[in-house]
């Protein structure tokens, strides 16, 4: 019992290490992507005897030294207590729905059996959902603790805009949860192992050359979904081109404007950190999670039919890299996305997530319908 | 698995609370949150039953409760916001029209 | 005394403090933010009745959208007025929770040895189960909820409008 609770409490402190680690790596990729992309040098002035290491000692070590010893400044009528505890429930979300989200295959140790999962859940991908649902708290609080009208009108922008792409990401997941049939996200992860010629009907049956050797991933079988929901994902980080909320060149600083020092840190780690955690989403539902093409527990499987035997613990490290790599992918992604679209305005948003998004994801899940039904 | 009779002490604790937060509270928004509240006891009641008697009906009877209350809190809300545009104010004390 | 046990202590204790405050406490918002604590560790009492499934819904539709659209609410009027309690409301109030209380007596006192819960297989509660029994033997009420969630929709945005002064 005892080894169960320690093998868990390592695996959590595993995940939430990673996860806050990479969210600090990311506001150097940030800074430092955002000035490549933008020609210039970006910030490289804080140095160590000489080395300022491409900005690394600036973002990653001058930048939270200066958050910690700000002064902590509370507006005078501002409530205190919702002050201290709107940036503690921003970050909370973000953190906690990593515990979901898969990072690897099983490992075998002896006779026991260790699933590279945080919680097994069978309600997997609505735990995540929960937890985004959770997600609106920090920056309603937020809003309303500052007694700030600026501030307040960043928080329900935010907090709308939010609650609307809830709605659009969840409907778009639904395709999904039908190709695979099960909420667990293990569970949906290990079914996009197998290769399409595998689900193909009889009847598509001409298409097997053609797609057949694919592995059975979300972005093949749902390529609307996908979409959708990468978009919905970004929209609930606030990330541009949905930064409305924040504004930076309209609302000052949106709903975190009378924050600074260590719960400013906590607000922008959080916002970090939730990119980490759509990234997670993103690669685990549509991208295969953990899989490596035709990699099984015992090696490679190739289509072609040679097999390449591996021993497990190259599998799983193998499967590890995979994980990363994908998920690094996909926050490069929304970095470069952050510098390259303007943004949108407000009732642009919410058309598109209301009149756009949601039709569409209606009818994805109208047609997954009817693709299932007749395929049996 | 503790006995079935602590979850329902625990449920009525916490609807009596709530129907003292209704009956003593002069500002709308707390009295709708009481009866919210009020559900919620309910709800626990629902599915500590439901588990002790291996019956899934008191979870399906939660599922609607929740979405009952979550349509009834959108409502009354609404009223709400017609009541305060009207009366400037969210005390019950004030809109006694309807009183013979 | 088990761990269990301990837990489950924890947590009525919690609940009932939450309750207490949302109740008594004089700032609406703060009043908001213990009954999204309390719906918290609701849905953590259903997980650990093998109501996973519901305990999920609860976080994502109470806590998550009913709760937010209350703070909007808060937010958007603005209530700055200081209520009076008057004391015969409280000491009424009092009487009827002690009599509610009361109903409780019995279950003090109840010296019958405890049920064990029913063997339950690993699916009770979980998604699988409540699908079969809401589009099973409970469609018909299904059909009826979503109507009504469509008719709270049509009412609450009707409701919301502001009147139009004649042009």
């Amino acid at each position: 019992m005892i080894v169960d609770v320690a093998i868990v409490a390592l695996k959590a402190f595993l995940v939430v290490f990673m996860v806050l680690n990479l969210a600090g790596i990311l506001g150097w990729v940030e800074r430092k992507g955002s000035a490549l992309i933008q020609d210039r040098i970006g910030a490289n002035r804080a140095s160590i005897l000489g080395f300022a290491g491409m900005g690394l000692v600036n973002t990653l070590i001058a930048d939270p030294l200066k958050f910690l010893t700000k002064e902590d400044f509370v507006p005078p009528a501002g409530d205190k207590l919702l002050h201290t505890l709107a940036p503690c429930m921003a970050l909370f979300p973000a953190l906690v729905t990593f515990a979901a989200i898969p990072f690897g295959d099983v490992i075998t140790l002896g006779e026991r059996v260790i699933n590279l999962q945080v919680a097994n859940l069978n309600v997997g991908i609505l735990y995540v959902f929960a937890m985004g649902s959770l997600g609106v708290y920090g920056i309603v609080i937020g809003a309303w603790a500052s007694n700030n009208k600026f501030s307040l009108l960043g928080g329900v922008r935010g907090s709308a805009q939010m609650i609307s792409y809830e709605v659009a990401m969840g409907l778009s997941a639904m395709g999904v949860l039908m190709v695979y049939g099960s909420l667990d996200l293990q569970e949906i992860a290990r079914d996009q192992g197998a290769l399409i010629s595998t689900l193909l009907p009889p009847a598509l049956g001409f298409l097997q050359p053609v797609i057949g050797w694919l592995p059975a991933w979300g972005v093949f079988l749902q390529p609307l979904a996908f979409l959708l929901f990468f978009t919905a994902a970004v929209a609930e980080t606030k990330r541009i081109p949905f930064d409305l909320p924040e504004g930076e060149s309209e609302l000052v600083a949106g709903y975190h404007v009378e924050y600074s020092g260590g719960k400013f840190l906590m607000f922008f780690a959080g916002e970090f950190a939730e990119v980490v955690t759509a990234a997670g989403v993103v690669v685990t539902l549509f991208f295969g999670g953990w899989q490596v093409p035709y990699l099984m527990r015992d090696g490679f499987h190739f289509p072609w039919g040679s097999v390449w035997l591996l021993p497990q613990i190259t599998v799983v490290i193998l499967q590890l890299i995979a994980f990363t790599v994908k998920v690094l992918f996909f926050c490069w992604l929304q970095i470069l996305l952050r510098w390259s679209v303007p943004r949108f305005r407000y009732d642009q948003v919410m058309r598109l997530g209301w009149k756009m998004m949601l039709p569409l994801a209606l009818l994805n899940v109208v047609v997954t319908a009817v693709v299932i039904i007749a395929a049996q | 698995m503790m006995p079935l009779n602590y979850y329902l002490i625990l449920s009525a604790v916490v609807f009596a609370i709530g129907v003292v937060g209704v009956l003593i509270r002069r500002n709308l928004i707390v009295v709708l949150m009481s009866i919210e509240l009020m559900l919620n006891a309910v709800n626990l009641t629902f599915i500590a039953f439901s588990r002790y008697l291996g019956s899934m009906v008191g979870q399906v009877a939660v599922f609607f409760v929740m979405a009952v209350a979550a349509a009834e809190a959108v409502v009354g809300l609404a009223i709400i916001i017609s009541v305060f545009r009207q009366r400037q104010s969210l005390d019950p004390q004030d809109m006694q029209i309807l009183k013979w | 005394m088990d761990l269990s046990t301990l837990i489950f202590f924890l947590l009525a204790g919690l609940l009932v403090i939450s309750s207490l405050l949302v109740v008594f406490l004089r700032d609406v918002v703060h009043c908001a933010l213990a009954l999204v604590a309390a719906l918290l560790i609701i849905a953590i009492f259903f997980v650990s009745l093998h109501a996973p499934m519901v305990g999920i819904l609860q976080i994502m539709v109470y806590a998550g959208a009913v709760m937010v659209l209350f703070l909007f609410v808060i937010m958007f009027l603005n209530p700055t007025v200081l209520e009076r309690p008057r004391a015969l409301w409280w000491s009424a109030a009092g009487i009827l929770a002690l009599l509610l209380g009361g109903l409780l007596v019995p279950l003090f006192f109840n010296h019958e040895p405890p049920g064990d819960p029913v063997a339950s297989t690993e699916l009770f509660g979980s998604p699988e189960m409540l699908a079969k029994s809401l589009f099973g033997d409970f469609v018909l009420p299904f059909e009826i909820a979503s109507v009504l969630l469509l008719v709270a929709i049509v009412g609450a945005v009707v409701l919301g409008k502001r009147e139009r002064s004649a042009p």
